[in-house]
């Protein structure tokens, strides 16, 4: 019984295959890690996981409401504290409470400062505590921890396996070591275009015209 | 065999490369013709020469709803089913649309004036020719604005579709708004005055005219878009590797 | 739907630009007219309902870029497109938190705004009437412009472009029941009208609002 299935995915970026042929299974506890050189889709994959983009092709095999996708910016509104930030995110997503995500990542003594008032890192541990009040066993991470001090990496690091133990999963974009050794490592290539298959959907335009 | 194979775009290419000479010569042949022969037809009692605008007039009229309707069409079959070249077609089709649109509504101003002694009235008519104008322009700077065809392609689908509901709504809520100076459609069985058959011939060749015209100019845009999309689709091949 | 509601209203409050801008930006048109028309009050009056309506329209597009375009940059809406609320009904809700702070206070304060420009007095509660029927509809169109174009660099004069069209129905049968009401007459058909196109409206347009913004998240 896995978490999260994806067999045969291709997935694309402006109207051509980016990554193809990714196949994976996360049981509860287990974590993937996806490395390769910038510009090679690994924001591209994330986001078609979380159903933010269509997959050209395979399948993607996962409960509905299963996914928590925390990207390159934390959705955090400059206006709002930072528990009011997190208590709204924490409502749309079913009202969890949001004393456990602040201890997680140190952000008691912040709670009630406006989140433009946050250092970058700061905001940071802010977005990564909503991963906690979503709820959802499934994390999908882009570079999680960029403008993190080494302490806040400890911190996530800890709140990450905190999270497998408790039989969640995670896929992660990163090339720095959080301790997870057990974790798959899923190396992304260099993407070499080459013919669509005739019967196979074009990815967009540029595959269609190419 | 299906229709479908059509939208591939190289069959496409091939399939209209061979007819687009044809359309071209028919559409010169049937619009020349139809204008001749309208400009050549004797003066109506009551309207004098002007009433020869309407082989102009009526035809371009006609095709500024058409156009759009074959752009709703168009729009459509790309949302459903994603066939590219039909979404290209829809773009191609709306600048020709727009300046039918256009030329009904000068020609309308030009007949308009003697007959009504005004250039423009706000007519029911002539408003929806004018609000329909307005959706050509917005979709056309929609097509523009949005960088990737992908989106562009989808956005303006949808723009289409609401826009549609919204032109058809805007009609009847200008009639409701005001009754209007406009004669009724000028080909409509109404008892009374009805065109007689000396002005309803040609024009029935204006508006032959004007379709292979629209046909002919379709092909060749959407030629030129397919070109385009296929250079573009080299450059970001060549980009990526 | 709630929180994403009560969010909207307190950014909006907090960060100023919400309720003021567009009643002052309604004021200056309601000065502005006079002064182009001249200040002969039987014209004016004449001229009011029209001038009223087109005023509430020009307010509520001022402030329709903002309904997506922060929640697009800070990546709010990545986040509300995987939550479990439909996105279909973020948009709603969306749309909602706009109307309550530029179309319901521009619905209320019309008659202060109507005195400046003569309206006859038996139009006045028509007046409130077709705006807050009206101004729903208005805020609706407007996210749908705003999802469309949301991810372009100057998508404002755009969207002005794509919304402005849309909003001919609710204009026509809007100004038409002031106008009828200021005569006299029996402004209920045009009002009748005017619910149902706010009606429809509603009930359509958050689907293709959600599309777009799907095609603008990818």
């Amino acid at each position: 019984m896995s978490l999260l299935a994806v067999r045969d995915l291709a997935v694309a970026r402006g109207g051509l295959r980016a990554v193809e042929g990714v196949h994976f299974a996360l049981a509860p506890g287990a974590a993937l890690v996806l490395r390769g050189p910038n510009g090679i889709g690994k924001t591209t994959l994330l986001r078609t996981l979380a159903g933010l983009q269509p997959a050209v092709a395979g399948v993607i095999e996962a409960a509905a409401d299963s996914m928590a996708y925390a990207g390159h910016s934390d959705g955090l509104k400059p206006a709002l504290s930072a528990a009011e930030n997190l208590r709204f995110w924490a409502e749309i997503f079913g009202g969890r409470d949001i004393e456990a995500a602040l201890a997680a990542m140190n952000l008691r003594d912040l709670a009630a400062r406006p989140a433009h008032a946050l250092s970058a890192g700061q905001k940071r541990r802010l977005g990564l505590a909503r991963l906690m009040v979503t709820g959802r066993p499934v994390w999908l991470l882009d570079e999680p921890t960029v403008s993190l001090d080494r302490d806040s990496v400890a911190l996530f690091a800890a709140m990450l396996r905190a999270h497998l133990d408790r039989g969640g999963a995670a896929v992660i974009a990163t090339h720095i070591d959080l301790g997870l050794h057990e974790a798959e490592i899923l190396e992304l290539g260099p993407f070499r275009a080459g013919r669509v298959p005739s019967q196979s959907r074009p990815a967009g335009f540029n595959e269609a015209f190419g | 065999m299906s229709i479908w194979e059509y939208a591939n775009p190289v069959k496409f290419m091939r399939t209209s490369g061979a007819v687009l000479p044809w359309v071209v010569a028919a559409a010169a042949l049937a619009t020349v013709g139809g204008l001749v022969w309208g400009f050549l037809t004797p003066e109506d009692y009551k309207q004098g020469s002007t009433v020869k605008i309407v082989f102009l007039h009526v035809p371009a009229a006609l095709m500024a709803i058409n156009i759009w309707l074959m752009m709703l069409v168009a729009s459509l079959i790309w949302l459903v089913r994603r066939h590219h070249v039909s979404a290209l077609a829809a773009k191609a089709a709306a600048p020709v649309g727009a300046v039918m649109t256009l030329i009904a509504l000068i020609t309308g101003a030009i007949w308009g004036q003697p007959m009504w002694g005004t250039w423009w009235e706000w007519d029911p008519r002539l408003t929806s020719f004018l609000i329909l104008f307005l959706f050509y322009l917005g979709y056309m700077a929609l097509w523009e604005a949005v960088e990737n065809p992908d989106s562009a392609a989808d956005l303006t689908g949808v723009l289409c579709l609401v826009g549609s509901v919204f032109a058809i709504l805007s009609r009847y809520a200008v009639n409701f708004w005001n009754q209007g100076l406009h004669q009724g459609a000028s080909l409509s069985v109404a008892p009374g005055e009805r065109m007689s058959a000396i002005y309803r011939y040609p024009l029935y060749l204006s508006m032959l005219g004007f379709f292979l015209l629209f046909l002919a100019l379709l092909l060749i845009r959407t030629r030129t878009e397919i070109r385009r999309r296929r250079l573009a689709a080299l450059l970001a091949r060549e980009n990526r590797a | 739907m709630w929180a994403l509601l009560i969010r909207d209203l307190r950014l909006a409050t907090r960060s100023g630009g919400g309720f003021g801008l567009a009643l002052a930006f309604f004021l200056i048109v309601c000065t502005l007219v006079p002064f182009g028309v001249g200040p002969e009050g039987g014209q004016l009056s004449r001229i009011a309902p029209g001038i009223l309506w087109v005023g509430a329209l020009l307010s509520c597009l001022l402030s329709l870029d903002r309904i997506f375009a922060l929640d697009f940059e800070d990546g709010s809406l990545d986040l509300l497109a995987t939550a479990p609320l439909p996105l279909e009904g973020a948009v709603a809700v969306k749309a909602l938190a706009h109307w309550l702070v530029t179309g319901l206070p521009l619905a209320l304060s019309a008659p202060v705004f109507a005195l400046l420009l003569h309206l006859p007095g038996p139009a006045y509660p028509w007046l409130v009437a077709s705006l807050v029927l009206g101004t729903p509809a208005l805020s609706m169109l407007g996210a749908f412009g705003a999802a469309v174009t949301v991810g372009l660099r100057r998508g404002g004069l755009l969207m002005s472009l794509l919304v402005l069209p849309l909003y001919v129905p609710t204009l026509i049968f809007g100004a038409e029941a002031v106008r009828r009401g200021a005569a006299g007459a029996d402004p209920v058909t045009p009002l009748v009208f005017l619910a149902a196109v706010t009606l429809s409206t509603l009930a359509l347009t958050p689907f293709a609002a959600a599309a777009a913004l799907r095609v603008n998240l990818r």
